[in-house]
């Protein structure tokens, strides 16, 4: 980053949907050779002004120059020309072709009789050599590769035309943390071959690693450009929510103080409860108005666990006492009735439903729970919204406008709404901050501390354990679809505990002692 | 989090990928092709089976016959090939060759020039074709509604130009287009004979292997069964795509006509009733799925065959009561189904 000019200038970027201003005068730059984060919460227009770059929405006002040119996108055609690829959150690959035809489609390498497939393949052999990942088969079908890979090849696949900008729009997200060192290698290989690389992601710690610097937005509007090493995570953080960070700081503290003693009768107890091969027999005993975390890697059977205490997956073994008795919770309706809700780590596959509004999902589970024979009126389902749309902090507050307008967090408020509209005793909550914005993380976890606080049970499942320790009162620490301790909840644990007790365990199983 | 700049390390991309791995994804590669690989045997078995009960299978006048028999459906079944790869259906194709077929004869026998008129019934076909490709791609409408809609229309076109037989003319040269022409001249009836129907069906398959492996347009039909969504994302021309199936579809529909037509040499308004579903039948048959993204022209032409041999083997028989062709069809279609859904589950399974 010397003095070369910005590959990509744009200025005073303004875009307008019915109703909303989603960006409002914003600047960016990005240079040849550097790793820029664009930084905001859900809603703050950074999709948006990444589509405005990739062509994919049209500009209301500013302009765009991309190596000292005017340009005015059409479709994301155009922006490909101008060389600027995207790889996006969601793999955007065929999985039913294989690695080098997913690289090159589009751009194969044609002869006199066609697609010209050995020449075709050496080409990607090419481009995956450059990104340092000519260990790959090119014949191996993408649907037998890991996640984390097929994110890699999506990358090889956006420099096969040599663009002189890549954008990588959260392209972590569902990576651990050895894939995203992978990730970041290759990064890093891009940016010194002068590729200026636009980075998108929640994850502070991500942008402190690769970034040269951060752009932040807020509410579609520009905040600052900084350089990485000059902004600290705090400043970050309260630049982008636009609040002080201590009105986050002070979330946390009081839930650590606060130490709930569990009294009489527990609300659900399990005695070996388990499924063979999904979640070995497992105790737990969860009471009123008690936040039981259930901590552990991905693929640790916490998702396993909830679904056997919702009934979504059937136990074969092991007993459930619900209130004092036992109970068979054969089926997610019957876990209504018992007032037991779910909310799935999915949000967008098994958790909203895209094309109906933000009021018809909302009520879609009171309305399961009295049964379609007895439609909620209009009215009735006016106030439930507008309870829970205040409540929660949904913004837009507007219940007829179709949830998929809305962004991550909000879904998930939403989301935990239509929970809540159910009135559970038992509240499960599957990752419900993954992929969300600070301010809406917050929020979220405001609501969870509200409702145990109501006598409310809630299991709450997270990969962060910083989030799993502030909010929970008891946590479970899961490996291998074990429950490997359970630690009561106080101002002495933390997540480095639960990653000791974790790393412990393995310890011992390979009778290492040191 | 630590974050290195060490060399990716386990089955990350910085290592040789082990012999276990490489065997599993060569595995995986052949599943794709194990539906038609299973439409081949089961192909093979028929012959063997149709000789060894009946006897006179294996020989030049009984397979010449089914290639004969059979060419329009082949020719059907590479169109639907295309339009189910990317995740679509065309259910118009059996009406279109009614269309064609009515319009090609009373146009040849008012005295049309027998080149224009095939020309007219080819294109009778891509218009129809183009027309559901617009529904689809520019109204949004679902493929089963749009080309339910243009069967109908064709349908009802067939009808408003006639509701009789319409007989081609003795001396019209389109029925050349059926001359058989002998090969290899066996003893007495015993002959290897090919019409010029045959030999379009021939270069259509060719063409439809070499157009879905060899072009860029094949593979954005690949990439689109497999994700619409993503094919559109990496910038491939989606739109332009799936215009062009349904475009290919119909038009191989109307070659079709001109093939049948000249074979049988009348045409009537009800020809070509469920054709649509026979050809879709043997483009499952050959392991195409019907989800998309996944399937060969070859196979394609194995399942016509194979519904074409059935039908051969069923009249020699003289047990089986012709009715009960429709449930044999049945039968088969639900194994391979069937099959395909096992290889699927299997596949997912050996992913993890």
């Amino acid at each position: 980053m010397t003095g070369a000019p910005p590959i990509v200038e744009m200025t005073g970027i303004s875009i307008s949907f019915p109703g909303v201003k989603a960006l409002d005068a914003v600047d960016f730059r990005l240079f040849p050779g550097e790793v820029h984060t664009l930084m905001g919460e859900n809603g703050a227009g950074k999709s948006t002004l990444i589509k405005a770059l990739t062509g994919v929405y049209k500009i209301d006002e500013g302009q765009i120059l991309v190596a000292g040119e005017e340009r005015r996108f059409g479709g994301t055609a155009d922006a490909q020309a101008a060389g600027i690829a995207t790889v996006y959150q969601e793999v955007n690959l065929c999985s039913n072709l294989s690695i080098g035809e997913n690289v090159m489609l589009g751009h194969e390498v044609r002869g006199p009789f066609g697609i010209n497939w050995k020449a075709t393949h050496r080409a990607a052999a090419d481009v995956l050599a450059t990104l340092g990942l000519e260990q790959l088969d090119l014949r191996r079908p993408l649907a037998t590769l890991s996640l984390a890979i097929q994110q890699l090849v999506a990358i090889s696949r956006a420099m096969v035309t040599k663009p002189k900008v890549l954008i990588l729009d959260e392209p972590t997200s569902s990576l651990d943390a050895n894939e995203v060192a992978n990730l970041f290698t290759v990064i890093r290989r891009l940016r010194d071959q002068g590729v200026a690389i636009l980075f998108v992601t929640h994850f502070l710690d991500q942008v402190y690693a690769i970034s040269d610097r951060i752009t932040v937005l807020r509410n579609g509007g520009f905040v600052g450009e900084y350089p990485t090493r000059e902004l600290d995570r705090t400043t970050l953080i309260s630049k982008m929510i636009g609040k002080d960070f201590a009105t986050l700081r002070s979330l946390g503290s009081e839930r650590q103080s606060h130490h709930y003693e569990p009294r009489g009768e527990p609300l659900l107890k399990a005695e070996d409860l388990g499924r063979k091969g999904s979640s070995e027999p497992t105790d737990l005993e969860l009471h009123q108005g008690e936040v039981l975390g259930l901590a552990g890697l991905l693929g640790s059977g916490r998702t396993e666990l909830a679904r056997l205490l919702y009934g979504a997956d059937k136990p074969d073994s092991g007993t459930v006492w619900l209130r004092g008795k036992k109970t068979d919770i054969h089926n997610p309706t019957a876990a209504l009735a018992h007032r037991i809700a779910f909310s799935s780590e999915n949000r967008r596959d098994e958790g909203i439903i895209r094309d109906l509004t933000v009021r018809e999902n909302l009520v879609l589970a009171v309305q399961a729970k009295r049964g379609w024979f007895r439609p909620l009126s209009r009215k009735e389902q006016d106030a439930l919204v507008r309870k829970y749309l205040t409540e929660l902090n949904v913004r837009p507050a507007d219940p007829e406008r179709p949830i998929k307008f809305l962004s991550g967090g909000n879904q998930q408020k939403v989301l935990l709404g239509r929970w809540l509209a159910t009135e559970p005793d038992l509240l499960i909550l599957d990752e419900p901050t993954r992929g969300i914005d600070v301010g809406a993380k917050a929020e979220i976890q405001a609501a969870v501390a509200a409702l145990a606080a109501k006598g409310v049970a809630v299991v709450f499942i997270s990969s962060e354990l910083e989030e799993v320790v502030r909010l929970s009162d008891r946590i479970i620490v899961m490996k291998d679809h074990r429950k490997l301790a359970e630690l009561e909840n106080g101002p002495h644990v933390t997540a480095e505990t639960i990653v000791a007790v974790i790393a412990d365990e393995g310890d011992d199983e390979e009778g290492d002692s040191e | 989090m630590t974050v290195t700049t060490r060399p990716p390390t386990g089955s990350a991309p910085g290592t040789a990928p082990s012999l276990a791995e490489r065997l599993g994804a060569r595995l995986s590669a052949r599943l794709s092709a194990l539906p038609t690989v299973a439409a081949l045997l089961i192909f093979v078995g028929m012959i063997i089976y149709g000789e060894a009960a009946y006897g006179r299978i294996v020989q030049f006048n009984t397979l010449s016959n089914l290639l004969v028999n059979n060419s329009h459906l082949i020719i059907l079944a590479v169109g639907l090939t295309f339009v189910i790869l990317t995740g679509g259906i065309d259910l118009s194709v059996g009406a279109v060759i009614a269309f064609s077929s009515v319009a090609g004869v009373m146009l040849s026998n008012a005295g049309w020039h027998p080149v224009a008129a095939v020309l007219v019934m080819v294109l009778i076909g891509s218009v129809l074709g183009l027309i559901s490709g617009v529904l689809i791609q520019y109204f949004g409408v679902q493929p089963f509604i749009a080309t339910l809609a243009t069967m109908f229309l064709a349908r009802g076109l067939a009808s408003m130009l006639s509701t009789v037989p319409e007989r081609l003319a003795d001396d019209s040269a389109i029925r050349e287009l059926a001359t058989q022409l002998k090969i290899i001249d066996g003893d007495k009836v015993n002959d290897l004979v090919i019409t010029p129907g045959v030999i379009a069906a021939i270069v259509i398959v060719v063409l439809g292997f070499l157009v879905l492996h060899r072009t860029r347009f094949g593979r954005t039909v690949y990439a689109i069964g497999g994700s619409e969504q993503s094919a559109t994302l990496m910038g491939l021309p989606v739109p332009a795509t799936k215009l062009g199936i349904y475009v290919i579809s119909g038009t191989l529909a109307g070659i079709a006509a001109v093939v049948y037509t000249s074979r049988l040499g009348s045409a009537q308004n009800i020809t070509g009733i469920g054709w649509e579903l026979d050809a879709i039948a043997a483009v499952v048959i050959g392991g195409t799925l019907l989800t998309g993204g996944t399937g060969f022209v070859l196979g394609s032409v194995v399942g016509a065959l194979v519904l074409g041999l059935m039908n051969v083997l069923i009249t020699r028989d003289g047990g089986i009561r012709p009715e009960m062709t429709t449930i044999i069809t049945g039968g088969i279609l639900l194994v391979f189904v069937i099959l395909q859904r096992v290889l699927a589950a299997r596949r997912r399974a050996t992913q993890g």
